[in-house]
Formats: C-alpha cells, sequence, structure tokens
C-alpha cells in the first residue's frame, strides 16, 4: 500500500500557529502532533481519507485529506462542556456519554489577571458554583460552594481531587490545564463520603510528544484598596462627643488635637510579581512537563507578605507497546508568609481619630499612642494599630510536596482490560513564630507585663495516604451497537496530623509563668478510609447512556456499627440529537436529557475520635484547690457512641442544547436535594452527656435548585470571534426537622456570634427557615424614615418587647440567586475580556454598623473610640439590649460585581523566530460594585460582616512568551 | 486495611487510666468541684457548656444573676442577652442566663454521677477512708446543685448514677419529690463525711451538710408546702456547736486572703487569679461591681485591668443601713459606695449605690501577685453568720427546739462584728426584722431571690422595689414569677418535660 506524507501548519486564535494539536487519520486511528511552530508530518496511507485535529478547549476539527500540504485553523471551544473527554471521578469518559450534572472549565475559561488560587480561576464561571473570597490576606483563597450548602455542622466544601489524589494540594494556577466540577449527587457518588459538599477535579498540563516548548509566564501588579470603612474623621468626631449631651466633660477631655485617618496608616499600595517557566516535550518516548513558578505577594495590610516557590514535574512515558502508560506528577511549593496582625484592621476602625500615633512620651510601649489608664494600659481600650503592625513579627514557613504514581496496565491478551494502581502521598509541613516587642502593648493585654513580650513557636505536619487498585474493562461491541465501561476498585486513604506542643515563651524566650504546660508534646489526629467502589457506563447506539455506580466506605472517625454506609447512584442520558430525525437538523446540533439519583455523605464535619470516651487534664490556670494545694482537673470529655453519617441523596434533571452548530449552546438543569442525619451542633436532653449541646445527627434539610449556563458565539470568522457565556442558578435550602418537640419560646439553636455584646448571637438554625437566618427585632421608624431607638415592633401585641417572642426571621446570608456573566472578543492580535457576577437576595448583618454606629462605645471606661458614620444617621446611644438584634442592621447584600476586565495584543514571533510567541496583557480585578450594602464589601461569606480584609484592586501587567 | 478503622486517640486517658492511682483519681475529684467554679478545664475562654458565652458559662455567675438581678440588692446595667429581662422580671424560657445555670447544675450533676460510678469498687492504692469521703462529697455536691435546682427551677430532669451516658433523656422530678430525695441524701451521707473542720479547705465535711439541710428546712414550706423550721433550728444549732466562730472582720470574708485564717466560711468555692482563672466567680462579682470611677480606681480592689461597670444596689438596699448609709456606723455599709440612689437609666452605671463589697485586695492591703483583672477571693457558699440568721428566723416561726434569747444573741454578735461593739444591739428581733438583717448582712451574696419568696415579697405587691416589673416606680408581677421557666432548649430536646405553670407549652 502506498504510503504518502501529509503536512501542514496549525493555527489557533489570531493565525498563531498551535503546538501539541494532536493530528489524527481518522480510518486509521494513526496520530502526531504538532511541533512549536504548529508543523506537524504524518504518513499517510491508501485508506486514509479524513484528518481530524483536536486540542483542549477548542472545536475538534475533520478535514478531508485532499493533498499533501493541509493547514487547518481552530476555534476556540466557546462552551466548556463540547469538550471531547470528560474528567469524571475515577476515570474520564466521552462528552456524550455524561449522564450527570458536570461542568468543565478549560484554560480559556479561566480568569485571567492576578491569580494565586484556582478557585479564583473559577468565579462567576459556572451555574451553581459560588465562589466568595476570604479576603485579601495573600494566599487566603476563597470559599467554594456548589449548589449552595446541604449540611449544619458537617464541611460544604467541595472535595479537591488534583490528578486523582483528593487532597486538595496546592498547585500552581499555571499548571492547571482542566477544572471539572460534578455537581449532583450521581456524579459526585463515585467519592462517596466525602462528596456531599460536590467535587472539583484538576487536571494539569502534561507533556506532548514533540520538540520542546518552553513557556515564561510573568506578571507585575498593583494592588490599591477600594474603599475604607465609613467612619467619622477627627472633626466629626470632636464635633459629635463635644455636642451631643450624652457625653461629659470627663469623656470630652480625653479628646486629642491630632487628626489621624488610621485605615490609611496601616494600608499600603501593595507590589506583586507572578513568574512561571514550564518546559514539556519529549525524551524519546518519555514526554515530560516541568514548571517552576515564584509568587511575590505583598498584602496591602502593611507587613503582609508571601513568597510561594512551586515546582512541578509530571512524566507519562508508555511501555510494552503501550500496554503499561505510567504517570507521574510531582507538585511541591515553598510558602514563607509574613503575617501581619489582622486586628490591626478592626482597630483602625475603632481606634479614636483625635489620636496621634507616636506618643514619643509613652515609653512603655514603644513611643506610640496607647490608652493608658492609671500609669497602665486600659485594658478595655482598642490597641494602636500601627503599633498592633509594627510591633509584631510573624513567620511561618510551609512546605508542601505531594504526587502519585499511576500505573495502568491492558493485558496483552485482553486490551479492553486494564488494571490500574495510583499511589498517592502528600506531606506539608508548617514552622513558625510569632514574636511581639518587649514593648508591645498586645503582649503586655495577654501577659500582663510590659516588659515580656512574646516568642512563640508552632510546628505541624499533615500527611496523607492513598493506594487505589482498580479494574476498568472498556469495550465496544459494534454487532450490539453497545458500549461498555465497568470497572472496580479498592481504595485506601490516611490522613495523619501530627502538632507540637510548646509553652508560651517571652520576648527573651523565658516561658511565661502560667501560660498552658504541655501535657502532651505531641498531638496526632489520625483517620482511615477503606471503601470499595465499583461503576457500569452502558451506551446503546450512542443515544442511551445508563450509569450506575456503587461505593461503600468505612471510616475510622465513626465507632463501629455506625462506620459503614453505602453510597448508590444511577443516572441516564438520551442523546436526542442523534436519533433519526434529528441527525440531519441545521439548526439543532445538540440535544442531550439527563436524569440523575444518588447519594452522598458527608465526613468533613466529623472530628477524630468524637465517639471515644476520655479524659483530659486541665491546664495549669484551671486547677483547684484543696488544702493549700491546687489540681488539675481530669475532666471527662463529651462523646457520641452512636454519631453517624449525613447523607445527601439528590436528583437532578437537566437538558443539554446546542443550535446552529454549537454557536448558541447551553444546559439546564434542576435538582432536589434531601440530608438525613443532618451533623449539628445538637442541644441534648440535658443530663445525658458531659455537655448540652453536641455534634449529633438531629434533623434534616432540604435544597432545591435552577441552574442555566448558556454560551453564544456571536461572531466566528478567522479574524474575530466573539464568545459570550452567561450562567444563572436559583437555590434555595430549608432546615426541615431539627428537634423533637415544639416550644413557643424556642426559636432555634442560636449561632453568628457577633462583636459588641458578650454571647450575642445574631443567626438561628430553627425548622422552615434556611440556614443561618437572621432573628431579629423588628424597627420603628420615624415619619422621616430615621429608625427610633430601643423601639421594636410589638409582634406578639403583649405590650411589652421581649427576646424571641417579639422576634422573627428575615433573611438569610445565602444569595437566592447567583449570576454569572463573561465574554471574550478576539480580533486579529487583540483581545478582550471581562466577567462580572452578580447575587440576588443575599443579606448581611452590619456588625461594623451596629458595634461601633452607638455613642455607648464611643466613651467608656476612660477611652474613646470612633464611630461608625451610621451614628449620624441614627444617633443611637445604644443603651437597650436589643438594639444590636434590630433588623435595621439586615441589610441587602444583593451586588453586581466587575471581577475582571482585560485587554491581550499578541506581538507574534520575536528575535526572527518562528518557534516564538509573545503576547502581552493588562488586566483590572476588582473593577466595581454596585450594591446597596452600606458597608465595605457585600460579599460575606457568614453574613456577619466583622471587619473583613478588604479585597484590594489590582491592575496586572502580563507577559507571556511560548519559545 | 479495614483494621485501620480502630483508630482510638493515643493521647487520651480512659476513665480506667484515671481511677487506677491516687493521684488521678483526686484529680477526677478536682473536676468534680471545679465543676462550680470554672467555666471549663482549658482556660478562662473555655466552657463545658455551648450556646452560651464561655465567660458567662460559670455556676456562681448564673446563679447570682438569678438570685440577686430580678431584686432589691441590684441591678446591671448591661446589655448582655438575658440581662434586661432579669432586671425587670421579664424571662421567659428563653433566657440564656436560665438556661445557662440550668445546664451548669445539671452539668456538675452529670460529672458527679460518672464519678460516682467510677469509684464503685475502690482501685489499688487509693486509701478506703479516702475514697469514702470523696463519694460523699460528690453526692453533697449532687444534692447541693439539686437544691438549686428545686429552688429555682421547680422541677428538673433527674439523674443519678445509674442515668448512663448518651442514653434516654431522664424523666423529670416534681419539687416535691425532689426534696424528699436532697434531704435522704444529704442525711444518707452524714456518717460517710468527715467530722466539721477536719477536712482540707474547700471539701465539705459534715458541717457543710448540716448547713445545707438548715437551708433546705428553713424553705421547705416553699417547696412542699410543709413548714420544718424545727428542723432548721436542729441542723443549724449542730453547725453553730461544730467549733466556727465569726471572722473578727467582716470586710476580710471577701477579700483575697479569705482562705487564709478564716474561721467562719464552713464552704466556699476557691479561686485564684494565677490558677483558677475565669470570668465568672468572684472575678465577676469583684469588677462587675465596680468602674474606673470608682473611689481609688479599680487598683484599691486588686483589679488594676479591671472594673467592669455593671451591678449595683437598687435604692432600698442602702437604706436599710439608714437614710444616708454614710453616717452608720455599721461596717457592712461601709463597703457601698456612692451617692446617686435613684437609677433612672438602668444602663448608665453611675447611677446607684455601688455595692463594692468583694475585693481581690488581701486584708492587710497588700495587692496579690500578677493582679490585673482575675481574683483570688473565695466565695462563702456556706458561713456561720447565715446560720446564726436560719436559727434566729426558724425560732420566730415557730421552731422548736430553739429559744428566743439565744436567738437574739446570734443577731446581736453579727451586730456587734458589724459596729465593732454592742451600739448596734437589738433586744428584740421580728420576721420583717430578720429579712432586713438579712440583706444587711448576706447582701450580695446569692440569698435575696429565695429570701422574699420565703417572706411572699417577690412578686407580689406586699413589697415595691424600683424597677421591679420593669417600669422606674416598679410594679407587681404575676405569681408565675417565684418559679423559674425549664429552658425551651431543654423542653424540645426531652419530651419527658413538662413547663412549670405559666411559661407556655403544655403544663400539668
Amino acid at each position: 500500500q502506498q504510503t504518502h506524507t501529509i503536512s501542514g501548519v496549525v493555527t489557533g486564535q489570531g493565525n498563531v500557529p498551535m503546538a501539541g494539536v494532536s493530528v489524527l487519520i481518522k480510518e486509521t486511528g494513526k496520530g502526531t502532533f504538532t511541533d512549536p511552530s504548529g508543523v506537524y508530518k504524518i504518513l499517510a496511507d491508501a485508506n486514509a481519507k479524513t484528518l481530524v485535529f483536536s486540542y483542549v478547549g477548542y472545536r475538534k476539527q475533520e478535514l478531508p485529506i485532499t493533498s499533501d500540504h493541509i493547514n487547518a485553523a481552530l476555534y476556540l471551544d466557546s462552551s466548556s462542556h463540547l469538550t471531547d473527554v470528560v474528567v469524571i471521578g475515577y476515570g474520564a469518559v466521552r462528552k456524550q456519554d455524561v449522564s450527570g450534572a458536570v461542568t468543565t472549565l478549560t484554560t480559556k475559561d479561566f480568569q485571567k489577571g492576578t491569580i494565586t488560587s484556582f478557585d479564583q480561576m473559577i468565579a462567576g464561571k459556572a451555574a451553581g458554583i459560588s465562589v466568595t473570597s476570604n479576603g485579601g490576606h495573600p494566599g487566603s483563597g476563597g470559599t467554594i460552594r456548589v449548589r449552595g450548602i446541604s449540611t449544619i455542622n458537617g464541611s460544604s466544601d467541595p472535595l479537591v481531587v488534583v490528578d486523582g489524589l483528593p487532597f486538595s494540594g496546592y498547585v500552581n494556577p499555571n499548571d492547571i490545564a482542566t477544572i471539572t466540577i460534578l455537581k449532583d449527587a450521581a456524579s459526585a457518588a463515585i467519592y462517596g463520603s466525602q462528596a456531599s459538599g460536590g467535587v472539583i477535579l484538576i487536571t494539569t498540563k502534561k507533556g506532548t510528544p514533540g520538540q520542546v516548548k518552553l513557556n515564561f509566564n510573568t506578571q507585575f501588579s498593583v494592588a490599591k484598596i477600594k474603599k475604607y470603612v465609613d467612619v467619622l474623621s477627627a472633626n466629626q468626631f470632636r464635633n459629635y462627643i463635644n455636642t451631643n449631651p450624652y457625653f461629659d466633660s470627663t469623656e470630652r477631655s480625653l479628646e486629642g488635637t491630632a487628626n489621624t485617618d488610621w485605615q490609611k496608616e496601616i494600608y499600603q499600595t501593595a507590589l506583586t510579581t507572578n513568574n512561571s517557566l514550564s518546559i514539556s516535550g519529549g525524551v524519546g518516548k518519555l514526554p515530560y512537563r516541568l514548571s517552576v513558578g515564584y509568587l511575590n505577594q505583598d498584602g496591602i495590610l502593611k507587613t503582609d507578605k508571601m513568597k510561594r516557590t512551586t515546582g512541578s514535574l509530571s512524566l507519562t512515558p508508555s511501555f510494552l507497546q503501550n500496554h503499561l502508560k505510567v504517570e507521574l506528577n510531582l507538585n511541591g511549593s515553598l510558602t514563607k508568609n509574613y503575617n501581619a496582625n489582622q486586628g490591626a484592621i478592626g482597630a483602625a476602625v475603632v481606634y479614636d481619630p483625635t489620636q496621634p500615633v507616636y506618643d514619643p512620651s509613652n515609653i512603655f510601649f514603644g513611643g506610640y499612642h496607647q490608652w493608658m489608664n492609671g500609669g497602665v494600659l486600659n485594658p478595655n481600650a482598642a490597641l494602636n494599630p500601627v503599633a498592633l503592625l509594627m510591633q509584631r513579627d510573624d513567620e511561618s514557613k510551609y512546605n508542601r510536596g505531594f504526587g502519585n504514581l499511576k500505573l495502568d496496565y491492558s493485558f496483552q491478551f485482553l486490551p479492553e482490560l486494564h488494571f490500574i494502581a495510583n499511589f498517592g502521598y502528600d506531606v506539608a509541613t508548617t514552622n513558625g513564630f510569632t514574636r511581639e516587642d518587649s514593648t508591645s502593648a498586645n503582649a503586655w493585654k495577654a501577659n500582663n507585663d510590659a516588659a515580656r513580650g512574646t516568642n512563640n513557636i508552632y510546628n505541624n505536619k499533615n500527611q496523607n495516604v492513598l493506594a487505589e487498585y482498580t479494574l476498568n474493562y472498556d469495550k465496544t461491541f459494534s454487532s450490539i451497537k453497545s458500549h461498555i465501561n465497568a470497572m472496580a476498585t479498592y481504595a485506601y486513604q490516611d490522613t495523619k496530623y501530627t502538632n507540637n506542643n510548646y509553652r508560651n515563651y517571652d520576648f527573651a524566650g523565658d516561658t511565661i509563668p502560667g501560660s498552658t504546660p504541655v501535657l502532651y508534646p505531641t498531638g496526632l489526629q489520625q483517620n482511615s478510609l477503606v471503601s470499595y467502589l465499583g461503576r457500569l457506563i452502558y451506551t446503546y447506539d450512542e443515544k442511551y447512556v445508563l450509569t450506575a455506580s456503587i461505593r461503600r466506605d468505612g471510616s475510622s472517625k465513626l465507632a463501629p456499627g455506625y462506620r459503614w454506609v453505602t453510597f448508590p447512584s444511577v443516572s441516564l442520558a438520551w442523546n436526542i440529537a442523534k436519533e433519526n430525525f434529528l441527525k440531519n437538523s441545521k439548526t439543532i446540533s445538540t440535544l442531550k436529557l439527563r436524569v440523575s439519583d444518588g447519594k452522598t455523605a458527608n465526613q468533613g464535619g466529623i472530628g477524630n475520635y468524637q465517639f471515644y470516651p476520655g479524659y483530659y487534664l486541665s491546664d495549669n490556670v484551671s486547677k483547684y484547690q484543696f488544702g493549700d494545694n491546687y489540681y488539675n482537673m481530669y475532666t471527662p470529655s463529651p462523646y457520641n457512641e452512636a454519631l453517624t453519617w449525613e447523607t445527601t441523596t439528590s436528583a437532578n434533571a437537566g437538558i443539554d442544547f446546542g443550535f446552529l452548530k454549537d454557536r448558541i449552546s447551553g444546559s439546564i438543569d434542576v435538582y432536589h436535594k434531601h440530608t438525613k442525619n443532618l451533623l449539628i451542633n445538637a442541644l441534648l436532653p440535658v443530663g445525658t452527656n458531659f455537655t448540652n449541646q453536641l455534634i449529633g445527627n438531629v434533623g434534616e434539610m432540604v435544597s432545591k435548585g435552577v441552574e442555566l449556563n448558556l454560551s453564544l458565539i456571536p461572531i466566528q470568522t478567522t479574524d474575530a470571534q466573539w464568545t459570550i457565556n452567561f450562567n444563572a442558578a436559583y437555590n434555595n435550602s430549608k432546615i426541615t426537622k431539627l428537634t423533637q418537640n415544639p416550644d413557643s419560646s424556642f426559636k432555634g439553636i442560636p449561632v453568628g456570634g457577633i462583636s459588641g455584646a458578650t454571647g450575642q448571637t445574631i443567626q438561628e438554625e430553627y425548622v422552615g427557615q434556611e440556614p443561618n437566618s437572621f432573628l431579629v427585632y423588628k424597627q420603628v421608624y420615624n415619619s422621616q424614615g430615621k429608625p427610633i431607638e430601643g423601639a421594636y415592633a410589638d409582634l406578639n401585641g403583649d405590650g411589652a418587647i421581649n427576646p424571641i417572642d417579639d422576634q422573627y426571621f428575615y433573611h438569610s446570608p445565602y444569595p437566592k440567586w447567583t449570576l454569572g456573566f463573561s465574554t471574550n472578543f478576539t480580533y486579529k492580535k487583540w483581545s478582550f475580556s471581562t466577567v462580572l457576577r452578580a447575587n440576588i437576595g443575599n443579606y448581611v448583618y452590619n456588625n461594623v454598623a451596629s458595634n461601633m454606629g452607638v455613642a455607648r462605645n464611643m466613651a467608656i471606661n476612660n477611652y474613646l473610640a470612633n464611630a461608625s458614620t451610621d451614628i449620624l444617621n441614627t444617633n443611637f446611644i445604644g443603651s437597650n439590649s436589643y438594639d444590636m438584634q434590630s433588623d435595621y442592621y439586615v441589610q441587602n447584600a444583593s451586588f453586581l460585581k466587575m471581577d475582571n476586565i482585560g485587554i491581550s495584543y499578541n506581538l507574534g514571533k520575536i528575535f526572527h523566530s518562528d518557534r516564538t510567541n509573545l503576547t502581552i496583557s493588562g488586566n483590572v480585578q476588582n473593577v466595581f460594585i454596585v450594591t446597596k450594602y452600606t458597608g465595605l464589601d457585600p460579599e460575606i461569606y457568614s453574613g456577619i460582616d466583622n471587619q473583613l480584609y478588604p479585597n484590594p484592586r489590582v491592575y496586572t501587567l502580563g507577559l507571556n512568551l511560548n519559545f | 486495611c479495614n483494621k485501620d478503622l480502630n483508630r482510638v486517640p493515643i493521647n487520651t486517658t480512659t476513665a480506667q487510666d484515671v481511677f487506677s492511682t491516687a493521684a488521678s483519681t483526686k484529680e477526677a475529684l478536682a473536676k468534680v468541684y471545679g465543676a462550680f467554679a470554672l467555666t471549663g478545664s482549658t482556660g478562662s475562654g473555655s466552657s463545658d457548656l455551648g450556646g452560651i458565652d464561655a465567660g458567662t458559662s460559670d455556676f456562681l455567675r448564673l446563679y447570682w444573676n438569678a438570685q440577686e438581678l430580678p431584686t432589691d440588692e441590684s441591678i446591671c446595667a448591661w446589655g448582655d442577652p438575658g440581662i434586661s429581662d432579669l432586671n425587670f422580671m421579664s424571662w421567659t424560657s428563653g433566657n440564656i442566663l436560665l438556661n445557662g445555670l440550668y445546664n451548669r447544675s445539671l452539668y456538675q450533676i452529670t460529672v458527679v454521677n460518672s464519678f460516682l460510678r467510677s469509684t464503685e469498687k475502690p482501685a489499688s492504692g487509693i486509701s478506703a477512708t479516702d475514697l469514702t469521703h470523696y463519694r460523699a462529697e460528690a453526692r453533697f455536691l449532687r444534692a447541693y446543685q439539686y437544691w438549686v435546682l428545686m429552688d429555682l427551677f421547680g422541677n428538673p430532669p433527674f439523674i443519678d448514677e445509674n442515668s448512663l451516658i448518651g442514653t434516654v433523656p431522664p424523666k423529670q422530678i416534681m419539687r416535691a419529690d425532689l426534696f424528699k430525695y436532697v434531704e435522704s441524701e444529704l442525711l444518707a451521707i452524714i456518717p460517710d463525711l468527715a467530722a466539721p473542720k477536719t477536712n482540707e479547705y474547700g471539701r465539705a465535711d459534715q458541717a457543710a451538710d448540716w448547713a445545707l439541710l438548715a437551708r433546705l428546712y428553713l424553705n421547705a414550706k416553699v417547696y412542699t408546702g410543709t413548714d420544718r423550721s424545727t428542723d432548721a433550728i436542729t441542723y443549724a444549732t449542730k453547725v453553730i456547736n461544730a467549733g466556727y466562730s465569726l471572722m473578727p472582720k467582716y470586710k476580710n470574708l471577701f477579700m483575697a486572703d479569705d482562705n487564709k485564717n478564716n474561721p467562719e466560711t464552713i464552704l466556699s468555692i476557691n479561686y485564684d487569679l494565677n490558677q483558677t482563672q475565669n470570668y465568672g466567680g468572684t472575678t465577676f462579682l469583684v469588677n462587675g461591681c465596680i468602674d474606673g470611677n470608682i473611689p481609688g480606681g479599680p487598683s484599691a480592689y486588686g483589679v488594676p485591668g479591671g472594673g467592669w461597670g455593671g451591678n449595683r444596689a437598687r435604692s432600698p438596699l442602702p437604706k436599710l443601713f439608714g437614710s444616708d448609709y454614710t453616717t452608720s456606723n455599721d461596717s457592712r455599709a461601709k463597703l457601698l459606695q456612692g451617692n446617686v440612689y435613684d437609677i433612672s437609666s438602668v444602663s448608665t452605671f453611675a447611677q446607684g449605690i455601688k455595692t463594692a463589697k468583694f475585693s481581690n485586695m488581701n486584708s492587710d492591703g497588700t495587692t496579690p501577685a500578677n493582679a490585673s483583672v482575675y481574683v483570688s477571693t473565695d466565695f462563702p457558699l456556706f458561713r456561720l453568720g447565715e446560720q446564726y440568721l436560719i436559727y434566729a428566723e426558724a425560732v420566730l416561726r415557730g421552731g422548736t427546739g430553739g429559744d428566743m434569747a439565744t436567738a437574739i444573741s446570734y443577731i446581736n454578735k453579727l451586730r456587734e462584728r458589724a459596729y465593732g461593739n454592742t451600739s448596734g444591739d437589738v433586744t428584740s428581733i421580728s420576721l420583717p426584722f430578720i429579712l432586713d438583717e438579712r440583706a444587711r448582712e448576706l447582701y450580695i451574696e446569692g440569698f435575696r431571690r429565695t429570701d422574699l419568696i420565703r417572706f411572699g415579697e417577690f412578686t407580689t405587691s406586699t413589697y415595691i422595689w424600683p424597677w421591679k416589673g420593669g417600669t422606674a416606680g416598679g410594679r407587681s408581677v404575676e405569681d408565675k414569677y417565684n418559679l423559674y421557666p425549664i429552658p425551651s432548649s431543654d423542653i424540645v430536646s426531652n419530651t419527658n418535660l413538662v413547663q412549670n405553670p405559666g411559661y407556655g407549652g403544655t403544663t400539668k
């Protein structure tokens, strides 16, 4: 048979040559990859009729072999779910075989700019996935929620699996190739007891055979604070104290003459550099990818800084005529943190603006102004925010290494049968110290000695081990139009945490008297999980897909008898578009119906050994005196022998659609989740345990929701491409069972502690309400619309305002709707993109206003404290104990945020080398917020605004060089 | 690898470990006592209880709030949850402080039960006498807490050493039945307790047991409808004759070194600012009753870093020492401070006479080492002075076994200490006088609510004090307030419980 060589160039976005594109002869299955210049060469025989070009994130293209020179231009795949292969738990399936609610995001979908953790990349990008920033501290990341929450005290965090390792290790975002989110229980059930919060599967970039490819990516960014908490200026403050009859002359005499804007004193413009270099290619038959990254990020809070070096290596060789495929992934990171004392954030808001930063006469406390009382520190007053920052040195080193070795052997005599062994190891160590100067007022407050300071050290170690053995059978039976993929796995996972305990030391290194003794020099926490799982995916005629899985988990966290649980799941998909009546439709390109049902559980909220009765010895400040001696107390620990799994069953129905060759595509899903044996810090019948509240399985909860993903490609030409992605999700969760008996004076289990009054909470868990709903008094307003101090609606009409009886449930922190919008427009070498997000129906308790918007807290105990400008509206004194529980402070925090806006220009080749390509880009993050919320930032996961580390606006200049 | 699922904590001690040596058994006994002194076992921020601020979850602070805030002896300026309902007698079953107290009392009982279960069979190495004492003392503390529950909540759940952990919800016990139980326990353990003044400081002996019996019998009519004044006289007399004598200086009963050379206190709750720290107990009593404006400042009370400005008296208390208490020669009045009697704004601590009775200073005027906020003063749970008053009142109530002359002489012992001479002596006494004298002698020691109920003045219009019932002038309130409600959190969790009358829910 005559063979001939076919060659050509593959180009992508902006006519740039693309390396690593898979080129395959459809008829024979032979293939190759393009080199860094986008060039491929392939040997074709007489049977070869069609070439298939494919690349992750791009639409697959088939071209007939009409000559020996065939160029291809690939287009970005706008709708992420159209990628050919979708990673699911313990394997991957063809996109058309997906029958659950799964979202896949690839490089082109990720948010851009200064991205330091993967959660930032997916914010706003998929329906039902919400990412709430934990604040602007370098490395603090975000809170990810998949389809809201379905637990109270269990963990709502999704399981993060990196290359098959369920350890949520840190991966340099530049090394991530795809992120897949398993949303419904049927998809996630394969992860069983770890999957109630959803599952996020991350795959890292791998090497591709061919010429060596280098990529250098560098970013420089500037972060600036967007907005300060609204507090009185020094003049406003003086004026308020001087004119309000609430204050007396003694209090007025405490005023200073300075004009200090404390928030300006503690924040800075922060610079970040972020560099990554990767090399990939193949040495002989050994494809490799090696990457290193270096991040140097300052926080906008002075003295806050992080330096992180990352490295990753991936080797993917094959042996025995491809019967043995080996995958080795190694990831390491060395992080050095300089942690600012975040107490300064709250202190800067509250510190009296009429006082100066420095007070040279105060030699006790290093020349900083501090509130004194009778020659000693006034322990009730806030501490000087600048001193809090400057007199502390808190440094830690966090080193982590994790990786896995996967051996995939297909039997020579039965190639459709694979035996796969996967071994994973993860180790992380933290070492650090917190030092306070000998003149630190903060240390004085803790140790009651002006000359002591502190010098505390800590270190701990985390170790995870994983072993999995899988048999996988995958075969197409053409004669009966069937495809079968069946697998069975045994998995073992062990997690071990070791903490070294130290005493508290002072600045000089001496033990602080009375500090907690070290009973055990090390603390050890360990748990193991043993799992058996199996799955069958049966496809008939490319149209009907049945997926059924079962997993059985046993956890050492639970007592024998409560330890094992089984997670079944089943799902069906019907590819309607492949039916004869639609096969030739020019309008409908994709149409698929999916239904699923499955069960997951939550072991995240269960601590180790909670079923185990034990005693612990009290510390040295908790002794009891008999005679002249003090005795440590042997204390029985509460325990719950009957603690068991919180399980969630979840049903999902969805439809995937695509019109006009998927220029318009998307999906709609509806779901219903039912959680039983809700893990909750439950009220115990008093007298049945060594406490009155203990984590147990008491309640039930139901969540319902709808999700929409929509992708549009309004323009798609060689020169220009415009893509639009929109997603919307509605979720509503309600507690449906909580206690044994009703009682008129019981409005739930209080949660959500607030600052400003001892023991006060603002949220309750209660039947018929959303989790963490606010329980408040109904504020009465005057004719000018101003709140009347101490006046609340008498809801039960008994003539008095009483707790519980006159309180009512008023919204929750969780949005009803979350919306995401992103668009990307490419014209020749220019590219423009933006991401917007909106939450609707989320409420936040403004604890800054409630605690600081009252005269009572401006002058107490011989010091002055600043107030929120809210006081100019309310003129509240704050003498009523119900004041902080007013619905006035629960504010609508719906918002529209522009997360990201960016532009990039592809300069093409440089140094006259075809192998090079340079792109420069500019990006702004946190561009604007539209909201009615009066506090600093409406996006607060807990719903209680208590001085979050502000998220800065970040300007990034980036440069990406391929060579 | 399924055997790996049998992971048990390696650094945890089991009951077997604890009760196998004499030293660790005593450390377990320390918790039996410490359960009413401390909020938790790992510092002042820790709590054995959930759902309540750790610093307010100790026994004395909660008991004190329940016994003092609704009365003429005190009113609190703070806006913390539950406070104003106690100030104004408008509490509901959702009151967090009452919930805390109920839980704290039952917590200590749970710890006692567990201690009793674990010490049924004596382990080698522990002296049988010691163990007998330990067990009897544990039962005494359980009886004491059941007395508290009976006095405040009436009909609590009942658990004893046969109630296992994590099992069925306890049954409710009715007040009269609980009276019988407490009485029978206190009588049963007498032979097993150490003789008066022979036990270690801080541990209960027979005198403590008799003192509680005397208190129990004095109030028996409230609990059961039957007067037991005769029994009150019997047991008060036993205590009085057990070798105790009055502390020569009244104020030294409430100072940091009150554990030294104290001939009067029979049983105390012990605190130490270095080794027994919490934000309740006497730390609360010292700091809560003063602020920065107290003469001499908080340093004068041994708490240079403290002074929380919360609790002070309503006007009737200082006036028990005369229209201007500052002119009184009664040394008990000299612990009061201030000259603003009337309180128009409850949240303004400057208003109201300060009851600065407890102090963290030593009696010789020195300040204990490391003093800042925590306090070393031990709280007298039972002291001789109260027994004199019980004797006198029981005689006035018609009890037999005592006589009026002795009763008057006991009262005059208290007054001679107060005046430093006989100028304050009385020649006759009456029940109303006893109620007033109790206030003068025992103010802010946690007796007032029980006393006012025994005299029928707590809820009724017989006696009105400022802010009683929530109005500045005061008013009577419903009789249901003579008993606190069973906390709603237990009503919803334990289907065996029936709410006290008037507090909603089903009642019997």
